[in-house]
């Protein structure tokens, strides 16, 4: 009963706050002409240098190959993992989420490695020792944490899936069954739902962030077009 | 000269990342704007009353104007990309120039007045309060900050600082805590029409020298017009290549340029600077009020085209922000902009830079060099920020990079590039860049130009590069002023019209 209104809540929190927060990102006009040069001069052009950063983390790899490394692991890593976990969700479960299973199980160890890199950055590198602030750090130990468990439960005291699928489709019908007592599930359970609490209030907002930033999502067109923000027409009529 | 107080960084046989060395540039400040500064250009003449409110209150308004300022303050995730990026952070070791940290003395703030957990876990997320200690350290820290850009190329969320440090200008301005060198040159844009306080008398007799001068020279009655109704082109430049060293070798380059292919031309003495320190203080207001200077005075003149010469951040101005600011651009169709582009020829950018035209006309083949004449040169070139990272030239994107290059290729035979790394995109700022080319904040200029010395130490010792071309009024000035400090010959800086002015043919291709 707890998890299931836990899990109600961080859903309400996740999807409400993140909703209300890319709203904000899209409602706050960009006045200028800001990419950051050489910049596509087409909106074709734009939509891959949007999509080269989301799907390769471009700039990165040209600013620092480790933290590129270990950051684009974690994240291929996540999403296959995510993926995976669809199966929890749907019944009956689609071809291509059964066929990712094995890569999303080895995809688990290799998200695991990736976030104990970046972890081991923050202790190692002296600069970023420096910029590290607490939270960046318990953010890394709950994913990592997120991680373990669930390859703990995977590879060493497995837990009752069946009754796992079972309590998140009542959740989802609202027909509430109860979660299986196992001491790994709850501690993955309530990280996961804490990760989604915190997401639109935290810097995890990246993830919506690089979608929305001017200097890689604007076309260099300025001779061409001119772009008027309504607070700047406002300036223009006095 | 005399003996710096400081200890001017020394070349690294393998360069590397520094060490960190917290605070030890925690002395480095700008005068504070004096309180005629301040109010000569509207803004409050000292710290008002309640600043900590009004500075919060202030930011909360540039978060709701400025998409860039929202999202950079949301999505950095500390990952480390940037934090060797930046010259002033190379020069100097001190850990608060590393992008990230220089942006946190925002961000901290932020998350203290804008966000849940700033609110309710201060220490956790590190939040601070707006306290006079955080108001020293940001007048100390974002006047470190160039606005280059070069750290916004590697951040996987393309978060640029120059917009973080703008905007807390933009703030500090607003309480009455701004910065004399810049605070004063908008004073004087306002006022007399250009950056240096030079009045229209002052100008048509620096003008009428250089005829002169050009004359004695050449031989030949090259014109440097003022004010001309009707002329085709209204030449903007800094104001600088007004009388400043190495800078008017390259106006009368640009003078001998439209002699050469027959095209009139004049400056004004109104709209004489190209310059827009509203930039730097990313003060939008400010920025158009410049700006409308050079609108008002081709609508006056009836100028077909506008050019711009050799400026970095005027460029940026000019080329991104010009449309927006003043309808100077192309295909408008809002009666502001019809206004004043139903004027200018259609045919052509507006505004072009002075580097664009020249290279046409090369193409054209309407212009011709002796190429020898520069043989004594051998020549690198120094991309400037703005025109790097924040701007364009002709069609392609890199245009910026090429067309200079291909530029000085027309006009003199050896020339070098500098170190891949230090060129183009990843171009390091001359070390004055955006508002600090002051000398109350000399040393930092040093040591910020250090990244730049080493690259050039290279190519001359490898190269015997003697000649580095530049395309910025800043970066002209001060590598005339740093590059001493190097053990190099404070005269090696140029422009790159100043390439073109040796080597172009004058009056006799009819």
């Amino acid at each position: 009963m707890f998890f299931a209104i836990l899990f109600y809540f961080a859903f309400v929190v996740f999807v409400g706050g993140l909703g209300y927060r890319i709203y904000e990102f899209a409602r706050t006009p960009a006045p200028l002409s800001i990419p950051t040069t050489p910049a596509p001069t087409t909106g074709g052009r734009v939509f891959f240098r949007v999509a080269r950063e989301v799907v390769f983390f471009e700039s990165l790899f040209k600013g620092n190959l480790w933290i590129w490394l270990f950051g684009w692991l974690f994240h291929v890593g996540l999403l296959l993992v995510a993926l995976r976990h669809l199966r929890y969700f749907i019944e009956p479960v689609w071809g291509w989420v059964v066929f990712i299973q094995p890569f999303g199980t080895y995809a688990g160890f290799i998200m695991v490695a990736g976030l104990a890199g970046l972890w081991a950055r923050r202790f190692l590198v002296e600069r970023i020792r420096y910029i590290s602030t607490p939270s960046d750090h318990l953010m890394l130990a709950m994913l990592l944490a997120i991680g373990l468990t669930g390859l703990g439960m995977k590879f060493v005291m497995h837990t009752d899936i069946v009754g796992v699928k079972a309590f998140f489709k009542g959740l989802m019908s609202f027909d509430l069954q109860p979660l299986p007592a196992h001491p790994a599930l709850f501690v993955h359970l309530l990280l996961v739902a804490l990760l989604m609490i915190i997401f639109p209030f935290s810097k995890l907002l990246h993830a919506p962030g690089v979608f929305f930033s001017p200097t890689r999502n604007q076309t260099d067109n300025p001779r061409e077009v001119r772009r008027l923000a309504p607070w700047v027409a406002q300036i223009e009529k006095n | 000269m005399a003996a710096p107080e400081f200890k001017v960084p020394e070349f690294r046989e393998f360069p590397s990342v520094p060490a960190l060395v917290p605070g030890s540039m925690a002395h480095s400040k700008p005068y504070v704007a004096s309180e005629k500064v301040q109010e000569g250009i509207g803004l409050p003449g000292q710290l008002v009353d309640n600043w900590e409110a009004k500075a919060i209150e202030k930011f909360g308004e540039l978060l709701g104007k400025y998409r860039s300022l929202r999202v950079f303050m949301d999505s950095c995730v500390h990952c480390g990309a940037c934090t060797d990026k930046c010259h002033y952070f190379i020069g100097t070791g001190d850990p608060k120039n590393m992008p990230v940290a220089r942006q946190e003395l925002m961000r901290s703030v932020y998350r203290r007045y804008f966000t849940l957990p700033g609110k309710l876990f201060p220490k956790l997320v590190g939040a601070r309060d707006m306290t006079r200690e955080v108001l020293d350290e940001w007048f100390s820290y974002f006047w470190q900050c160039s606005e280059c850009r070069r750290c916004s190329v590697f951040c996987p969320y393309g978060i640029d600082t120059a917009e973080v440090t703008m905007a807390a200008r933009h703030i500090m301005d607003s309480i009455g805590h701004g910065q004399k060198y810049s605070n004063e040159i908008l004073g004087k844009v306002h006022k007399i029409g250009n950056n240096l306080g030079l009045p229209g008398p002052a100008l048509e007799n620096t003008l009428e020298g250089l005829e002169e001068d050009v004359k004695d020279d050449t031989g030949v009655d090259v014109k440097y017009p003022l004010d001309v109704q009707g002329a085709e082109v209204l030449l903007v430049t800094p104001s600088a290549d007004f009388f400043a060293e190495p800078h008017i070798e390259s106006l009368i380059g640009y003078g001998k340029v439209f002699h050469a292919a027959g095209i009139s031309w004049t400056l004004s003495s109104y709209a004489s600077e190209a310059g827009n320190f509203g930039l730097f203080n990313g003060d939008y207001a400010m920025m158009r009020k410049v700006a409308m200077r050079i609108r008002e005075q081709a609508l006056e003149l009836g100028v077909k085209r506008i050019v711009v010469g050799e400026c970095g951040h005027a460029w940026r101005v000019a080329y991104a922000f010009w449309n927006t600011l003043t309808g100077i651009g192309n295909n408008g169709t809002d009666p502001f902009s019809v206004e004043l582009q139903k004027q200018l020829d259609p045919r052509y950018k507006e505004p072009s830079h002075i580097c664009e035209f020249t290279w046409d006309l090369i193409q054209q083949g309407r212009l011709k060099f002796d190429k020898e004449a520069n043989d004594s040169r051998i020549i690198t070139f120094h991309d400037s920020c703005n025109v790097a990272r924040a701007s364009r030239m002709g069609d392609r994107p890199g245009g910026q990079f090429d067309i200079p290059r291909s530029i000085i290729k027309a006009v003199a035979n050896k020339y070098v590039d500098m170190a891949p790394d230090t060129v183009r995109e990843k171009t390091f700022c001359c070390g004055g860049g955006g508002g600090v080319l002051t000398d109350d904040l000399l040393e930092l200029r040093v040591k910020g130009a250090f990244p730049r010395m080493e690259a050039l130490k290279q190519v001359q010792e490898q190269h015997g590069v003697n000649f580095m071309a530049t395309i910025c009024a800043i970066c002209k000035a001060q590598f005339s002023k740093v590059l001493p400090y190097y053990g190099f010959n404070m005269r090696m800086v140029g422009g790159v019209h100043q390439l073109v002015s040796t080597a172009i043919r004058l009056g006799d291709e009819q």
